[in-house]
């Protein structure tokens, strides 16, 4: 044995990450992501490594194992695992490294399980491809690691495919094939971001657990402060592949040195104050049921809810709850099954093509993914100006004035006149279909899961944005989100989906308030909170298991 | 100035030359087309670059005016399926439901008869003239066109800006014009190329069968099917038209990949 224990689990100095960007219709060019790092982690301790998208976080966490993503390369410092340089290793030595020393877990295990295998095959390959035990004693281990985990039936779980569990269940069974070689180190890539937060805390439970009871190394990277606070030690903040801020996760979260970090803490405290109700509602849904053209069952079920003038309905539910289906029924792009929608006093018919241009403009949409809601192929003045031409039928100069006004109300400016979707950021897109949608003065704004796929930082200045925009506009939004603490964000009225039924609909202060039914109990319990020891108390004090079991 | 890489650049200047070759032939053709000016196959000389053929015309004028039949007759029938073809689809994918299953199951049907054979059959009952040779190729090819257009469209149909375009209350004009069409024309011009090749070997396959060009109008095919017993005695005539034919592929497809790499890039081809 060589004199490990004078050195840490990983040490990184000075590590520069390159990669190699292929724009269509440009020259090849290198550009370095990570400018220089240097990271320490002891045995048996988390590390949380958090930051917004782009920040590098994954390329640091895929470089312990001597590894970058297609194009990326390593080209300065040292990493070391146990003291030994693995980037002088040779490649049978990081086939030793890779899979036994160190493991990975990525974020969407459905894309990385093979559907045509059992899961213990899967779970088992690597211990039995190193050849570190038989394939009895691998089973043995992977069987004690799902009774660690929390998965349902650990004696048989392992013989079912992977379509045949759920995605929380399919996370944790991919937590087992890490841990299953016995790993010193295993890095967690976002592993609960694309779950349900009620099935991410029970995914974060278990984690939390293994990594105690198996007294392995992880490190965990996340874009969201308040679940790496829950399962780490230290944590690092990152930007733009520089550190920002090093510290103990108390340190972290209660006492935050710099500025970025003390953004990133205080991300989910704007709150909002809630606008009465009054005048004549604008939308208005009685007993609204719909069903897809196949299905022998309604997916949204008996709803009734209404939006007032300048007021903002959030309707919250997990995925599966109907929310965004309730958005293709009042868009018409799904026509109700039976109820009424009143719209401006009058009844709104049904379907998208029985409906008038007027009707069409006051009720707009806006989309989560901004990339793909916009052409590709037209300009910003063109998507903006079109609503202006179609409805109102503006051309020339009076069009483009208008349209640099909406530039300058979402904040970004005539510059962008001239430019195409791909050449502008996540934030900056979403921010162009909220004016495409205010240009057709709108009463009524379906905003669904707008800001779930932007960072944080991002996504706080969209809801800042859209709520001073309703002041100026005078209009009404429909939020639809699973989001609880951008609810608090923006919210007026609330209406809580499951299963295709609203199970509370209120005020948002009645709503939030105790007492609370069984579901959006869970729903609330759920959020992460910025503070440690929130994981515990929250699973000791449930009510109700979450969908995902 | 917009800058042309190197395989864009030959490929553009030989396309043209094939292309001004075709459209210019009476002017730049040494000899007339059916003129005999020599010994039957002989070798290549400075009064017969390309040396005679089976009974003893110029074969570079050969050459020429074969070029031309081809070349129209190709860039007529990939125009006419690719017209044909795109609308169809895209009015299938708009307008979906029976439209689009009747269209898709009838080309279903067309596709599972190998085209050489149609294509032998009406022009043995048709009279062969070069109208029809297009028309026939034309609509034939149409089948494979509107497969890809609508697999590119159906894509593209679902997409978020499309159907944020169909709330708007936008009619089907604006949909396939400005929504759809656009972004599905990357695709459809590197096919675009592939395909007029590919019409070029059909009008070649048909004349040198008998079916396509009859005397005293030429073609590449025929010219090959003139010649094709020389080959026996090693006289290498057959062979210019094949030679033709590839550096017109080659040259064609470079161009295609330019276009391609251009139409591919989504700043409006501009390089930041």
């Amino acid at each position: 044995m060589r004199d490990s224990v004078t050195h840490s689990l990983v040490d990184i100095r000075g590590l520069k990450i390159g990669a190699t960007v292929f724009a269509p219709g440009e020259k090849p060019r290198d550009i370095e992501i990570v400018h220089g790092v240097d990271l320490t982690l002891e045995k048996g301790k988390v590390l949380g490594l958090i930051g917004e998208s782009g920040a590098g976080k994954s390329t640091i966490g895929l470089s312990t194992l001597a590894y970058g993503r297609g194009g990326i390369k390593i080209t300065g410092g040292e990493i070391f695992i146990n003291g030994e340089d693995i980037l002088k290793d040779s490649t049978s030595d990081l086939r030793n490294l890779r899979g036994r020393k160190v493991t990975y877990v990525s974020q969407s295990a459905a894309a990385s399980f093979n559907p045509s295998k059992r899961l213990m095959d899967q779970i088992v390959e690597s211990c039995l491809s190193h050849g570190l035990c038989s394939r009895k004693d691998a089973e043995r281990r992977a069987i004690r690691l799902f009774e660690k985990l929390g998965l349902p039936e650990p004696e048989t779980f392992g013989n079912r495919y992977p379509h045949q569990v759920s995605g929380g269940q399919l996370q944790r069974a991919m937590t087992a094939m890490a841990l299953c070689p016995e790993p010193d180190l295993v890095i967690f890539d976002e592993p609960t971001t694309a779950l349900d937060v009620t099935t991410q805390i029970d995914v974060l439970a278990s984690i939390k657990e293994a990594i105690r009871e198996t007294g392995v190394g992880a490190i965990y990277i996340t874009h969201d402060l308040a679940v790496v606070a829950q399962v780490s030690d230290h944590i690092m903040v990152l930007q733009h592949g520089r550190m920002v801020e090093y510290g103990t996760t108390d340190q972290i979260i209660n006492n935050p040195c710099e500025d970025y970090t003390r953004a990133l803490v205080s991300i989910r405290s704007t709150i909002h104050d809630e606008t009465p109700s009054r005048g004549q509602p604008v939308l208005k849904l009685e007993n609204v049921s719909a069903r897809y053209r196949g299905l022998n069952f309604d997916v949204v079920k008996n709803v009734s809810v209404e939006i007032h003038p300048s007021q903002t309905l959030a309707v919250v539910g997990e995925s599966g709850s109907g929310k965004s289906t309730l958005a293709r029924v009042m868009t018409g792009l799904l026509p109700a099954r039976d109820g009424t929608i009143t719209f401006n006093g009058d009844i709104l018919p049904t379907a998208l093509e029985d409906r008038s241009k007027e009707q069409l403009r006051e009720l707009q949409m806006i989309y989560q993914m901004a990339d793909v809601a916009m052409n590709p192929r037209q300009t910003i003045e063109t998507i903006i100006g079109r609503p202006l031409e179609f409805y109102f039928g503006m051309k020339g100069a009076e069009k483009r004035a208008r349209v640099v006004e909406l530039l300058d109300e979402i904040e970004l400016g005539e510059g962008f006149l001239k430019r195409y979707p791909a050449e502008l950021s996540g934030g900056q897109k979403q921010r162009v279909c909220i004016a495409r949608a205010l240009a057709a003065k709108p009463r009524l704004i379906i905003c669904d899961e707008v800001t779930s796929a932007l960072d944080p930082l991002v996504a706080d200045g969209i809801l800042k944005l859209l709520l001073n925009l309703q002041e100026i506009e005078q209009v009404s939004y429909l939020f639809i989100t699973h989001d609880i603490a951008t609810v608090r964000a923006i919210a007026d009225m609330i209406a809580v989906m499951y299963q295709g039924n609203v199970v509370r609909y209120g005020a948002k202060s009645k709503v939030l308030s105790p007492p609370f039914d069984d579901y959006t109990d869970l729903l609330l319990s759920s959020v992460p909170d910025m503070r440690l020891g929130w994981l515990e108390d929250v699973i000791s004090t449930r009510k109700m298991d979450s969908a995902g079991n | 100035m917009m800058r042309i890489p190197l395989s864009a650049l030959i490929g553009l200047t030989v396309t043209a030359f094939f292309f001004a070759l075709a459209v210019f032939a009476p002017l730049v053709a040494p000899y007339g087309i059916g003129e005999i000016v020599g010994d039957v196959w002989e070798p290549m000389s400075a009064q017969h670059w390309l040396g005679t053929d089976n009974i003893g015309r110029d074969l570079l004028t050969r050459m020429i005016y074969g070029a031309r039949t081809t070349i129209f007759i190709a860039s007529a029938a990939t125009l006419l399926s690719f017209t044909l073809g795109t609308s169809l689809a895209l009015a299938a994918v708009v307008l979906g439901g029976w439209v689009d299953m009747a269209l898709s199951r009838f080309v279903d049907l067309i596709m599972t008869i190998p085209t050489l054979i149609f294509a032998l059959v009406v022009l043995s009952v048709m009279p062969a003239s070069i109208l029809i040779l297009i028309v026939l190729m034309g609509l034939l090819d149409t089948t494979r066109v509107y497969r890809l257009a609508r697999a590119v469209a159906v894509d593209i149909n679902v997409m978020d800006y499309v159907e944020a375009a169909r709330l708007r209350g936008e009619g089907t004009r604006w949909i396939v014009l400005r929504e759809i069409l656009p972004n599905a024309l990357s695709p459809l011009v590197a096919e675009l190329g592939l395909r007029f090749i590919f019409m070029v070997l059909f009008v070649s396959t048909l004349s040198f069968l008998g079916l396509g060009i009859t005397p005293p109008e030429t073609d590449w095919g025929a010219i090959v099917k003139e010649n094709k017993e020389g080959l026996v005695y090693g006289i290498p005539a057959a062979l210019a038209p094949a030679v033709a034919i590839a550096t017109l592929a080659i040259s064609v497809n470079l161009v295609a990949d330019w276009v391609l790499n251009r139409t591919a890039s989504l700043k409006g081809g501009r390089n930041a």
